[in-house]
């Protein structure tokens, strides 16, 4: 099947501006400025059942139609922040196939009526930026950005922002404070930014992979869309697979191909590495909930969308699928997953900031060698106390490998402490 | 040094991204360009940065303090930042890491003797099906590499030392 969102891999040159046109680029959003109302273009992607990308699913036409059109101006952010570990997919879009997302990030600023859009990047992606920065100048020049597109009283600008390091600016009110240039903490909700997000301001704020589909969606009808994936997760999508597989990358699949088809397909991950069998799946990067496999059939075979990965115990996310085998120590994984979240926590809210302070502590003293079982069951007790009471996702996010980690793998931790 | 004159059209460009009524935003851009000469944020740009933004000095030590790509402490002209979190490490970034050690001879934290290298741990950079790897900062930016081993960073390092060279 040809790529939905990695084009790039069928179509050579497809960064080039003029490769790009000539396979229909921005048609979509020519179309959509010059023949259809803003509410129109939404209802479009509403009907073709596209939910965020970033990792909570949110279905984004219905985003969009919650923007507040009694407050102006309005404003678009792409999340370019991709910072989970485990995630590496929007890089790859902004890479190689750049003109489509920024396609689609237009064509989202017409459907709500904004003539701003910023696209906020992680400060890693240095490079990334000035590909965009380049794509960008090559819209303007060629009118598919600036003032009076195509002849009508609709303008746009898209500007890049760097950021500097901060896996919480992926959260999107602490990556509005960060776009407004104070310390990305995020925000109490609600309001929402669709009513008072950037300067203030009515915002959409999507992942780059969301923008990604829409001039697709455009382009050949939500039907076209819906019939790909499952009733529950429509469409296509790219999952970043890494850890002990033979071929880690990028895959583009329709939602519902099972774990084994990406883990073991030749096509895909070819298989674990020297052979050994899965031990465990993270499915959404260093935030998942541990799926037991120990090589269990069943679990493998699980059709990969939101609803049914949730009957495993955890949620597909942004759908980073880190594999575990069985020669990976799980006691060892949540030292990890601990230490980043440590790293990363920004400090706003008690609950997180002390609670992965904490676990960092503990699950330190039981992976040094110096725990005993009651530090096993005090870590688990902390991790238990955070769920429910943190600001934001990433304080509870820090908690799912460690609870899941403890109650699915005991033995790991058994065989680690002192007797 | 002054960031205004050294700098006037990159300003003028970052300046022109955001609202002039929210010209905070660019608080964030010109820390990058404060920094891009020496790999640190002088008390003097600091100082200069607020002034220009209508915001505290405080508040501009804050967002350094905040984010892990600002400094305010000269290192090494090249900070090597490793990723060793956890899809990186399950492709050997951590013996990458031990290793890299042992052949600069330093520790984690630490500069090498010729001030050319200063090895760092980094969280997730979003490369993971390409461990090990690092990324440098240093006066032309932030570059990947990736795919890395023992050998070829060693080849990169003596690179970057010949590239020093024929500058000064």
């Amino acid at each position: 099947m040809a790529h939905v969102l990695l084009r790039h891999r069928d179509i050579p040159d497809l960064h080039k501006f003029d490769v790009y046109k000539k396979n229909g680029g921005f048609s979509a959003f020519k179309n959509a400025v010059t023949k259809m109302k803003p509410n129109e273009v939404t209802d479009v992607v509403k009907n073709s059942g596209l939910r965020g990308r970033g990792g909570a699913g949110f279905p984004t036409g219905m985003k969009w139609s919650f923007i507040d059109n009694k407050n102006w101006p309005h404003y678009v952010v792409a999340n370019a922040d991709e910072s989970e570990p485990g995630t590496f997919k929007d890089r790859e879009i902004m890479e190689s196939n750049p003109l489509q997302f920024l396609e689609g990030l237009a064509i989202a600023s017409y459907a709500v009526g904004a003539t701003a859009a910023y696209v906020y990047l992680r400060g890693e992606f240095w490079e990334v930026a000035a590909i965009l920065d380049e794509k960008i100048a090559e819209m303007e020049k060629a009118g598919y950005l600036g003032d009076n597109l195509f002849g009508t009283d609709y303008s746009l600008k898209i500007f890049t922002h760097l950021g500097a390091g901060a896996y919480i600016c992926g959260e999107e009110t602490a990556l509005l404070e960060s776009l407004e240039g104070k310390r990305g903490q995020p925000r109490v909700r609600p309001p929402f930014p669709p009513s008072y997000g950037l300067y203030g301001k009515p915002t959409i704020i999507n992942n780059v992979e969301t923008f990604t589909n829409v001039p697709m969606i455009l382009a050949n009808g939500a039907d076209w869309y819906k019939k790909m994936g499952t009733a529950d997760s429509a469409g296509v999508k790219i999952f970043s697979l890494s850890g002990r597989v033979r071929r880690p990358g990028n895959y583009e699949l329709p939602f519902g191909t099972t774990f084994r088809e990406l883990i073991y397909g030749e096509k895909y991950g070819a298989g674990v590495q020297d052979s050994r069998t899965v031990k465990a799946i993270m499915p959404a990067g260093a935030s998942s909930s541990l799926i037991v496999v120990n090589g269990d059939d069943k679990v493998l075979d699980t059709p990969m969308d939101y609803a049914t990965v949730r009957t495993l115990g955890a949620d597909l996310g942004s759908a980073s699928v880190i594999v575990l085998d069985d020669t990976v120590d799980i006691n060892w994984v949540i030292n990890k997953t601990v230490h980043f979240f440590r790293h990363e926590s920004c400090g706003k809210c008690t609950t997180c900031r002390e609670g992965t302070h904490w676990m960092r502590n503990i699950t330190d003293r039981i992976h040094g060698g110096s725990g005993t079982q009651g530090d096993v069951d005090l870590l688990l007790n902390v991790a238990k106390q955070m769920q429910g009471k943190c600001l934001c996702a990433l304080g509870e996010f820090s908690t799912m490998a460690v609870t899941t980690g403890i109650e699915r793998f005991p033995q790991d931790f058994t065989k680690a402490v002192k007797k | 040094m002054s960031l205004e004159k050294n700098y006037s059209k990159e300003i003028k460009q970052i300046l022109a991204k955001y609202p002039s009524e929210n010209k905070r935003s660019a608080v964030m851009p010109l820390l990058h360009l404060a920094q891009r000469e020496e790999g640190y944020v002088n008390k003097a740009a600091m100082q200069e940065i607020a002034k220009m933004l209508d915001i505290t000095e405080t508040e501009v030590a804050s967002i350094i303090g905040f984010y892990t790509l600002y400094h305010d402490k000269k290192a090494g002209k090249y900070r090597m930042q490793v990723c060793t979190d956890l899809p990186c490490a399950l492709r050997g970034a951590d013996e990458f890491m031990q290793k890299l050690c042992g052949n600069l001879g330093i520790k984690v934290g630490e500069t090498t003797e010729d001030g050319l290298v200063t090895l760092e741990e980094v969280t997730c950079l979003a490369a993971c099906d390409r461990a090990p790897m690092f990324q440098t900062q240093g006066p032309d930016g932030i570059k990947y590499h990736e795919n890395m081993n023992v050998d070829k960073t060693m080849e990169l390092i003596q690179t970057l030392k010949h590239a020093r060279g024929e500058v000064k």
